[in-house]
């Protein structure tokens, strides 16, 4: 069964969901363009620096350091934030996060709340836990608005609503606030969004953030932001709640002089972000009187245990590997179902639910490697796909219902037919005549009936040549001397009369 | 609170748990001595070409950008809220009188050991703009770092009134990230905020729009 709260959002599979986006051409080019943009831009400004490589280097050394000793750093962190005048709750897992969170805003007897972009935030559904205690949670971030008003799930976690438009943003914005006039340039829909929000920064007293990073020497948090929305939520009520998973953190201030170059131009493909927040616990006269960290594990501290994949929780969240990613280029985030999208998604959304869910997730990847190139803190994410399939196999295996599981009797199946010549033309011989029927014009096999159908659901595939080569070979006449001694020639030949696709 | 002292030492052990041997501070911090960073902490360029690209970062943000002499902060700073059509701004309790041009009111807001509370966030709101000085700012990337130290107030004040005008030193402006954390790090518990041009987005159609929910309008005065 699935738990009540899951950042993984329904039952169906990866390519079930891909198929119905793939048909969904506007989102696809919105998508699209989106992607292609952002990654023009981080190229420049990451093809700029003379020392991005020694930057990724130190990134992932810093990270993996911290990891290393989470429990040193955490401990660390939570002292020295409680000494500037912070307090630090800690949560199991998503639910006990939700009533801590509930529990301090309850404290201030308030119905609506401010939020601070968070993924953090949407894996443990806080929004709709605090909707059923009768909270109002507003999202600031632009697009985590038009995401909230349209009723509509993130599909990025840097730009969560990437795959809409301005039209469908002005559509919702008209409806939602009301704005009937209101115009369809980008600058028109931000100062609506500015209108709209001003007023609630000005009047709430509680606000709910993530963090991008916790800092262990003086126990500061550091959030990264364009608009200022964070900037208003950080400063202006008289609470802050920040909820931050653990791997957050970072040993000392001075580390953050490597993400803040590597994250934003990652993330946004600027050289720096408009706007960086670095503070520690409560000043007196100077933003909330009152500051909360709620450290969340939710399953990622036995991922630490995993040698090869604990670079997972390396991760900084800057999205360049969506953006680089072909498969996401298609689909959009939504076909992962899950709150992290592309290629960090499918190798963290299976392992934040033990590999019960999310299991067809880490084979969404073409292995290309795209992702790891890019990735400002050196994750290996094909390495970790290819890891993580693997435990599912063999997890598979060890169930009936794994082993009479298509993957499982194909790959007898092919082992069996593999090992005996006379098998494997015997069943091309059968192949060639029952394809028949599902063999297109262009010579291709779009859809085979089930078992087959797993296999041709995400592909099409070359149907079965006339002749095999085997066919070929024996029927052919015997070559003569010279071209049998002549490799180039032979070539040559078998290159005009073989049979074809092979 | 009860539970969550059992939640933390849950998750505590699960931790060591997973990572098995644990080891003492100073091995801990010797490796993290040891780390690389092999990337370029100290700027190369001189100094003239260090502020020409500092002033050429803030342009491409869309700030406005000048180059003052010393002698003439209070003449340009009346130059520039002219220009800009602003009356009233709120400024840091510490900020050097003789940077005031007549003809504006100024408001003195924070700092310590003032008389009068500070400005609420409506009332801020109700200001033309706000002046201050910085802490550090970075020519490579157009930054501009506030600490909450001399003539840089809370972090309210260059916050909610929509326009905010920076008055940096030549001296301040550092070529890289790094020589910026080198500069910020022994007051790294003040609250720290790096702003790189007028607030923005590119939420939608990864078009960057300026002017969300920060200052809208920003001008630099860099002074030699
Ligand atoms: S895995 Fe790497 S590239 Fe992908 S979001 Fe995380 S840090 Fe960025």
């Amino acid at each position: 069964m699935k738990p009540a709260v899951s950042s993984h959002w329904s039952d169906r599979d990866f390519p079930e969901a891909a198929r119905e986006l793939l048909e969904d051409s506007q989102t696809r080019s919105n998508v699209r363009h989106a992607t292609d943009v952002i990654q023009a831009k981080r190229d420049a400004v990451t093809g700029e620096l003379p020392d991005w490589q020694q930057l990724r280097d130190a990134g992932e050394a810093i990270r993996a350091h911290s990891l290393a000793h989470l429990d040193f750093y955490l401990e660390q962190f939570e002292q020295a934030c409680t000494r500037a005048g912070g307090q630090v709750h800690w949560a199991r897992d998503a639910a006990e996060a939700n009533q801590i969170i509930l529990g301090l805003i309850q404290r201030h007897s308030v119905t609506e709340v401010l939020k601070i972009k968070t993924m953090t935030s949407e894996e443990v559904g806080l929004n709709p836990y605090l909707e059923t205690h009768g909270i109002r949670a507003h999202e600031t971030d632009l697009a985590e608005l038009i995401i909230q008003l349209g009723k509509d799930k993130p599909s990025h976690f840097v730009v969560p609503a990437l795959h809409k438009n301005r039209m469908q943003v002005r559509e919702i914005f008209q409806r939602e606030m009301h704005l009937p006039e209101l115009g369809e340039r980008p600058e028109d829909l931000a100062s609506a969004a500015r209108s709209y929000l001003r007023e609630k920064f000005f009047r709430l007293k509680v606000a709910v953030s993530g963090a991008n990073f916790l800092i262990a020497e003086n126990g500061a948090v550091c959030i990264v932001e364009s608009e200022g929305n964070g900037r208003m939520c950080l400063t202006l009520p008289d609470v802050l709640i920040s909820l931050v998973g653990i791997e957050k953190v970072l040993p000392r201030f001075r580390d953050l002089e490597v993400f803040l170059q590597t994250l934003p131009r990652s993330a946004t493909g600027e050289r720096m972000n408009p706007y960086n927040s670095i503070w520690t616990g409560v000043r007196p006269g100077d933003g909330p009187k009152e500051f909360h960290v709620v450290l969340l594990d939710n399953r990622r501290s036995p991922i630490l245990g995993d040698a090869e994949s604990r670079q997972t929780l390396q991760c900084i969240r800057c999205a360049a590997c969506l953006n680089a990613c072909p498969v996401y280029h298609q689909t959009g985030g939504h076909a992962y179902e899950s709150v992290y999208a592309g290629p960090i998604g499918a190798i963290l959304t299976p392992q934040l639910h033990s590999l019960e869910e999310g299991r067809s997730l880490p084979y969404a990847s073409s292995l290309c490697g795209a992702c790891y190139e890019v990735c400002p803190v050196k994750i290996n994410i094909p390495e970790v796909l290819i890891h993580l399939r693997g435990k599912i196999v063999e997890e598979d295996q060890k169930t009936l219902r794994g082993q009479l599981g298509i993957w499982n009797l194909g790959m007898a199946t092919a082992a069996m037919l593999l090992a005996s010549g006379a098998r494997l033309s015997m069943a091309q011989r059968m192949g060639q005549i029952a394809q028949k029927i599902f063999v297109n014009r262009d010579g291709m096999i779009e859809r085979l009936p089930f078992p087959l159908s797993g296999w041709t659901q995400t592909r099409d595939m070359k149907s079965l040549p006339k002749q095999s080569f085997r066919q070929w070979w024996s029927e052919r006449a015997a070559p003569s001397e010279a071209s049998v001694g002549n490799p180039d020639r032979a070539g040559h030949a078998a290159g005009r009369g073989g049979p074809d696709g092979q | 609170m009860d539970s969550s002292f059992s939640a933390r030492g849950e998750v505590l052990r699960s931790i060591r748990l997973a990572l098995g041997q644990r080891m003492e501070a100073e091995r801990v911090a010797a490796q993290y001595d040891a780390l690389p960073r092999d990337y370029k902490r100290a700027g190369t360029l001189s100094q003239e070409d260090k502020l020409q690209l500092f002033l050429r970062r803030l342009e491409e943000y869309g700030a406005g950008v000048k180059f003052v002499a010393r002698d003439a902060i209070r003449e340009e700073i009346g130059g520039k809220l002219a220009a800009r059509g602003c009356r009233r701004l709120v400024i840091p309790r510490d900020l050097p009188a003789a940077w005031l041009p007549l003809g504006f009111e100024f408001i003195p807001n924070g700092g310590e050991g003032e008389l009068s509370p500070p400005l609420g966030a409506a009332e801020m709101d109700g200001m033309d703009g706000a002046l201050t000085g910085c802490t550090v700012a970075v020519a490579e990337t157009g930054s501009i770092v506030l600490q909450s130290g001399p003539r840089q107030g809370s972090r309210a004040l260059t916050l909610v009134p929509d326009y905010h005008l920076c008055v940096v030193f030549a001296g301040q402006v550092v070529e890289t990230v790094p020589e910026s954390f080198a500069v910020l790090d022994s007051t790294s518990d003040l609250p720290t905020t790096f702003f790189s041009g007028p607030s923005a987005t590119a939420d939608i159609e990864m078009t960057r729009i300026k002017g969300v929910h920060g200052p809208r309008f920003l001008d630099v005065l860099v002074v030699d």
